[in-house]
């Protein structure tokens, strides 16, 4: 069990005006772990975190989870999980079947679903709020349920994407412990980016700054 | 290349390869034989062509064309403005109705406003003393009918967020009101009314089942000529010259259109404001006339057709609803109008299906904007600027023999994809806009819940496309129910389609024959109309950009 390992990874942007994103970045996050990711908007920290998780092509370099080489593994077979920003909630599905919804896909048979929803939901506490549609809710609901939602089918690493900008300053603090305590919790490796420093400080174990797609 | 981008990249092509290819055999193969037609005759042939391009028939055509289209876009235009101002501009209680009125004609089959106009201006209709029938006018009259809303909708949204401020500032500075509407408003209106304008002058210059059925022998635009050159002087290569003329004139006006939306956008910026404000008790003398002139516009013709499909004889009855049901005299039509109607609705339920299956396909491989997306959007796109005649026209020419193994000569099969191919485009942005709503993030984030890309379609971007694809086979079984103009060219005689029948019908003498026509005319305004008012339900907020 070795954890996560980058290393090298370059990201690069075509079009108009070629960017290099992520300029040969290396780093490690060990099971239970928690790494923030510090930098300004336009770092490449996003851009880092998406080819971590398999949204975003690397152009060199290696995504290596426990000496497996998952940099041309699909998104949806790494096993990594991924919290955005504004939550990215399914409209059309309520806060339960948000949260089982990557259930649905390892197809975990519909008692075992119910129970691992009810876990989740207690675990973010938003106990009895299953059957709400998820566009009823407050904005520090909805990260709750994109939390529980990504954790919900055991990833083995978790992605937060400014997991808690879209808030205001007096829940993110709250809500920036809870996710400590929550991730602590569940045993997860996380890497989160943030351009918070407080927040940083709150959440991970370690902090890596990043500036111009480079490790500073 | 990375070999997931390339691998993703055939995926894409290999998706896009399904319309592309719909495209390629019913649309594209059909256009370059036109052309090939109107240029070859065993070589080369420019003399063969310019002898149709210099024929009187030929520049008579075009002069109709331009004139008959001058004319319903001034009418529209005369209307549809002060229908503006009301409509849009002022705000009055009941106002939502009324637009909704005044929207139905839009949606009304070409066939059925054509009939409606001749029930009213023709041979014992109510105003036949005017003398209008089978005369430009009454074809202008009807080109009024059908595009007072759409000036309406375009100048009126503009006019509603107008900031009247800027018209104040021009009092302060010493304006009176005529100044200030001259200088201020006027010029702050025009793009938009230009933009109207050429919109509205392509859809005179295209509109071929009105001046068919209206304009008898005497009154032939480019496109009918076109119809008559196949259809009575069996002179397919003056017919395929004439199409590149009307792909010509039609390229032209799109370019102006083009242009004036360019300015629009420019005047109007990005800023809008709310420059409605509440009719008062002066607006009266505004507010009347235009309800009476638009009500008059809209009920006679409607009204006369209802009224026409119900007399009989000296009284009235539901007699020629009857007869719909029964077969007439072969020479009148083959099968009976109910018979046509099954083929109508068979017809448009497949043209509506493959329409909707292959552009969900499109919406879907648009969804993330890029350089293949605008590729594939343009290919798409393009029948909108060919007229459906030359669709019609072009199909005839290509797929009347055996392609790949399959006969298809006089194949029925022709007629629902030449119907498909008319409303693609629509269908396409109708989908396209809700399906570049949902945040490419969203799909990220079911992908890193375990979603292949398969999964991601099924179980969240197809449910939350589920109501505009309802939308849009609702848009597109109406269009092909009442789609005339590749239609007429490609249905088989003993195979009509609900308007081939009603045309029929309104070419044969006799007052049976006629009476018949008129209710066939309600039949179908009926059936498309309520498709169009369930699928309607079907708008969600993120709706298209009709």
């Amino acid at each position: 069990m070795t954890g996560l390992r980058v290393d090298n990874v370059v990201v690069r942007y075509g079009g108009a005006h070629p960017v290099t994103a992520v300029d040969g970045v290396s780093l490690t996050v060990a099971p239970g772990e928690t790494v923030a990711l510090l930098g300004p908007s336009g770092c490449g920290k996003s851009s880092l975190l998406g080819a971590v998780v398999g949204i975003v092509d690397v152009d060199a370099g290696q995504v290596v989870w426990d000496d497996e080489d998952v940099t041309d593994v699909e998104v949806h077979r790494r096993g990594f999980g991924l919290v955005f920003q504004d939550g990215q909630l399914f409209p059309h599905r309520s806060v339960a079947r948000n949260i089982s919804f990557g259930l649905e896909m390892q197809r975990l048979p519909a008692t075992d679903k119910r129970a691992r929803v009810l876990e989740l939901l207690e675990l973010v506490g938003l106990d009895g709020l299953g059957d709400r549609p998820v566009t009823d809710l407050s904005g520090g609901q909805r990260q709750r349920v994109a939390l529980a939602r990504s954790l919900a089918p055991q990833p083995r690493l978790l992605a937060l994407d400014e997991p808690l900008s879209a808030l205001d300053a007096d829940l993110r603090g709250r809500l920036a412990i809870e996710v400590r305590d929550i991730l602590a919790a569940a045993g997860t490796a996380a890497l989160v980016v943030t351009h918070d420093p407080a927040e940083a400080e709150v959440m991970a174990t370690r902090v890596l700054r990043m500036r111009d797609g480079r490790l500073a | 290349m990375h070999p997931r981008r390339h691998r993703r990249h055939l995926v894409w092509w290999a998706v896009a390869a399904l319309p592309l290819g719909f495209l390629g055999i019913f649309f594209v193969w059909p256009l370059l034989t036109v052309l090939a037609r109107g240029l070859w005759d065993g070589g080369f042939d420019w003399a063969g062509t310019w002898a149709v391009v210099v024929d009187p028939r030929t520049a008579d055509a075009l002069v109709t064309t331009a004139g008959l289209a001058t004319l319903g876009t001034l009418g529209s235009l005369a209307l549809g403005i002060p229908a503006a101002y009301v409509l849009y501009r002022l705000r009055w209680r009941g106002q939502v109705t009324v637009r909704a009125i005044a929207a139905v004609p839009f949606v009304l089959p070409t066939i059925v406003v054509a009939t409606a106009f001749t029930a009213l201006l023709g041979r014992s209709g109510p105003l036949a003393f005017l003398g209008w029938d089978q005369t430009v006018w009454a074809i202008g009259l009807a080109m009024v009918f059908y595009n007072t809303s759409v000036v309406m909708r375009i100048v009126g949204g503009s006019w509603a967020g107008l900031d009247p401020r800027r018209a104040d500032a021009a009092r302060t500075l010493g304006a009176n009101r005529r100044q200030a509407w001259w200088h201020v408003t006027v010029p702050a209106l025009a793009p938009a009314v230009a933009s109207a304008a050429s919109v509205v002058f392509l859809f005179c210059a295209t509109s071929f089942g009105v001046v068919l059925v209206m304009g008898g022998t005497r009154i032939n635009t480019l496109e009918t000529e076109i119809w008559l050159q196949v259809n009575q002087f069996l002179d397919i290569r003056a017919a395929a010259v004439l199409s590149i003329l009307q792909l010509v004139f039609v390229a032209g006006i799109l370019a102006a259109s083009a242009w004036a939306r360019r300015r629009r956008e420019r005047v109007l910026g990005t800023r809008t404001v709310d420059g409605t404000r509440p009719a008062t008790r002066s607006d009266v003398k505004v507010v009347v006339p235009v309800l009476v002139a638009l009500g008059l516009l809209l009920a006679a013709p409607l009204w006369a057709l209802l009224s026409r499909s119900l007399k009989v004889g000296d009284g009235y009855g539901f007699d020629h609803y009857v007869a719909l049901f029964t077969d007439p005299p072969r020479s009148v039509l083959p099968v009976s109008v109910w018979q046509a109607t099954l083929n109508s609705l068979t017809t448009a339920v497949i043209a509506a299906s493959v329409a909707t299956g292959l552009g969900l396909i499109v919406a879907s491989l648009l969804a993330r904007r890029g350089r293949k997306a605008a590729v594939l959007d343009a290919i798409v796109m393009l029948p909108l600027g060919v007229s459906a005649v030359i669709v019609g026209l072009g199909m005839l020419l290509t797929l009347n023999r055996t392609v790949l193994g399959v006969d298809l000569r006089g194949s029925w099969w022709l007629v629902p994809m030449a119907q498909a191919v008319v409303a693609l485009p629509l269908v396409v942005r109708t989908l396209v806009p809700p399906a570049r709503a949902i945040d490419p993030r969203m799909r990220a984030a079911a992908g890193a819940l375990g979603a292949s890309p398969g999964r991601v379609w099924t179980r969240v971007e197809w449910p939350l496309l589920r109501r505009p694809f309802g939308l849009a086979l609702g848009f597109a079984f109406a269009i092909s129910m009442g789609e005339f103009g590749a239609t007429s060219f490609v249905a088989r005689p003993d195979r009509p389609t609900l308007p081939t029948a009603i045309y029929r019908l309104l070419g044969r003498p006799g007052a049976e024959n006629l009476g018949m026509a008129f209710a066939a005319a309600v039949l179908l305004a009926a059936l498309t109309a309520s498709v169009m008012m369930v699928s309607e339900r079907m708008r969600t907020t993120v709706g298209g950009d009709l």
